[in-house]
C-alpha cells in the first residue's frame, strides 16, 4: 500500500515539475544559484547512488564485492566509449560471473 | 534540408534513431521488478513518471529497502532538471494549451538534446515530438518486456541485476562529468567526489536512502561557491 503511495507520488510530482518548467514565470527559473545548482544536483545525486547501489552493504557499511569489480568493468567500457545498454548489460553479466567463480 | 515531411528532415531521422536509445527500458523493467515493484508498478513509473535516471533511482531506493519517502524524494529531485529543459523549451516549441501537457509529458534529456540542437524552429519541433514519441513508445514496450523477463527469472542478484543498476548510475553520471565541453570544468567533478564522500560517511547512520540526500547536498555547497562559466547552463 505504501509502494503504491509512493509510485503515485512520484509519477505526479514528475509531471508537474516537467509541467513547470512551461508555466512558471523565467524570472524563478533563471536565478543564477538556481541555474548553477539544479545541474550539479543531477551529478550529485546519481554520483551518491553509485556509492549505495555498488559499495555499501545492507547496513549501510562500505564493502567491496561483485558488484565494484562490475562497475569497474562500466568505467573501462564508457572510456571505450561503449553505448548505454552495452555497459549496463556487460556490468550486469560481470557481476553474475564473479558470483558463479567465487 | 528542413522543407518536406518530418521523416525526410534530418531531425526527423536523428529523431527516430534517438529514440532507439529508449531499449534499456529493458534494464528499466528488469530492475524495477528486482527492486520489488509489481510489474503493473514497474509500467505505471515507465508510463507516467516517464524519465531514466528517476525510475533507476526510485527502483534503487526502493530495492535498498529504502525509505519509500526517500525514494520519492530522490527521484523528484533529479527530475527538476526536467523543469529546467522546459523552460529552455518553451520559447523554441511554444506550445498551445491542449499540446502543453503532452509537451510537458515528453520532456527528457534525450528529446530536449535533439530539439535544442537544431538549427531552425521546425527542426527544433519536428526533432522534439519525434524524439519523444519515439522514446515513449520504444521505451515503454521494452519496459513491460523487461519487467516481464525480470518475473520469470528469480533471484535477480544471480543475473547481476544490482551491479547493472549501479552500472546505470555510472553510465548516466559520465558524460555529465567528462562529455563534450565538460573536459576540465572542476564543478561537476568537485560535486561528484563530494556526493560520494557525503554518502559514504552518513550511510551507517542515517535510514537507507537519505544517505542519498545527505550526498545531494554536495551540489549546493559547490554551487553556491564556483562562479559560474559563459555560456553554461541547465541541463
Amino acid at each position: 500500500m505504501t509502494l503504491w503511495l509512493a509510485v503515485v507520488a512520484v509519477c505526479v510530482l514528475a509531471f508537474l515539475t516537467k509541467l513547470a518548467g512551461y508555466l512558471v514565470p523565467e524570472r524563478f527559473l533563471e536565478l543564477p544559484w538556481v541555474a548553477r545548482v539544479v545541474p550539479l544536483l543531477t551529478v550529485a545525486l546519481l554520483s551518491s547512488l553509485v556509492i549505495t547501489q555498488g559499495f555499501l552493504d545492507t547496513d549501510g557499511l562500505p564493502t567491496l564485492d561483485a558488484r565494484a569489480v562490475a562497475l569497474g568493468a562500466a568505467v573501462l567500457l564508457l572510456l571505450l566509449r561503449a553505448p548505454f545498454l552495452v555497459v549496463v548489460a556487460l556490468s550486469a553479466a560481470t557481476a553474475a560471473l564473479v558470483r558463479l567463480w567465487s | 534540408m528542413t522543407e518536406g515531411p518530418w521523416w525526410r528532415t534530418p531531425a526527423g531521422r536523428e529523431g527516430l534513431a534517438v529514440g532507439l536509445v529508449g531499449l534499456y527500458g529493458v534494464s528499466a523493467g528488469a530492475l524495477g521488478v528486482a527492486a520489488g515493484l509489481s510489474v503493473a508498478q514497474t509500467m505505471l513509473t515507465s508510463l507516467l513518471l516517464f524519465s531514466g535516471g528517476s525510475q533507476f533511482a526510485f527502483y534503487g531506493v526502493i530495492g535498498t529497502g529504502g525509505n519509500p519517502l526517500a525514494a520519492v524524494a530522490t527521484a523528484s529531485l533529479l527530475g527538476l532538471r526536467n523543469g529546467f529543459y522546459g523552460l529552455q523549451l518553451s520559447r523554441v516549441l511554444a506550445p498551445s494549451g491542449r499540446l502543453r501537457p503532452v509537451t510537458a509529458h515528453l520532456t527528457i534529456d534525450e528529446s530536449t538534446a535533439v530539439a535544442l540542437a537544431q538549427e531552425t524552429r521546425r527542426g527544433s519541433r519536428i526533432g522534439f515530438y519525434v524524439t519523444g514519441v519515439a522514446l515513449f513508445v520504444v521505451w515503454n514496450t521494452t519496459t513491460l518486456l523487461g519487467a516481464l523477463a525480470g518475473t520469470a527469472m528469480g533471484d535477480p542478484r544471480a543475473y547481476g541485476l544490482d551491479a547493472a543498476a549501479a552500472a546505470a548510475f555510472v553510465a548516466l553520471v559520465w558524460p555529465r562529468l567528462f562529455g563534450r565541453g565538460e573536459d576540465g570544468r572542476t564543478g561537476p567533478v568537485a560535486t561528484a567526489a563530494l556526493a560520494m564522500l557525503l554518502t559514504l560517511v552518513a550511510a551507517p547512520f542515517t535510514p537507507t536512502g537519505v544517505e542519498v540526500l545527505v550526498g545531494a547536498t554536495a551540489a549546493l555547497v559547490v554551487g553556491l561557491r564556483v562562479r559560474r562559466a559563459p555560456g553554461e547552463g541547465a541541463r
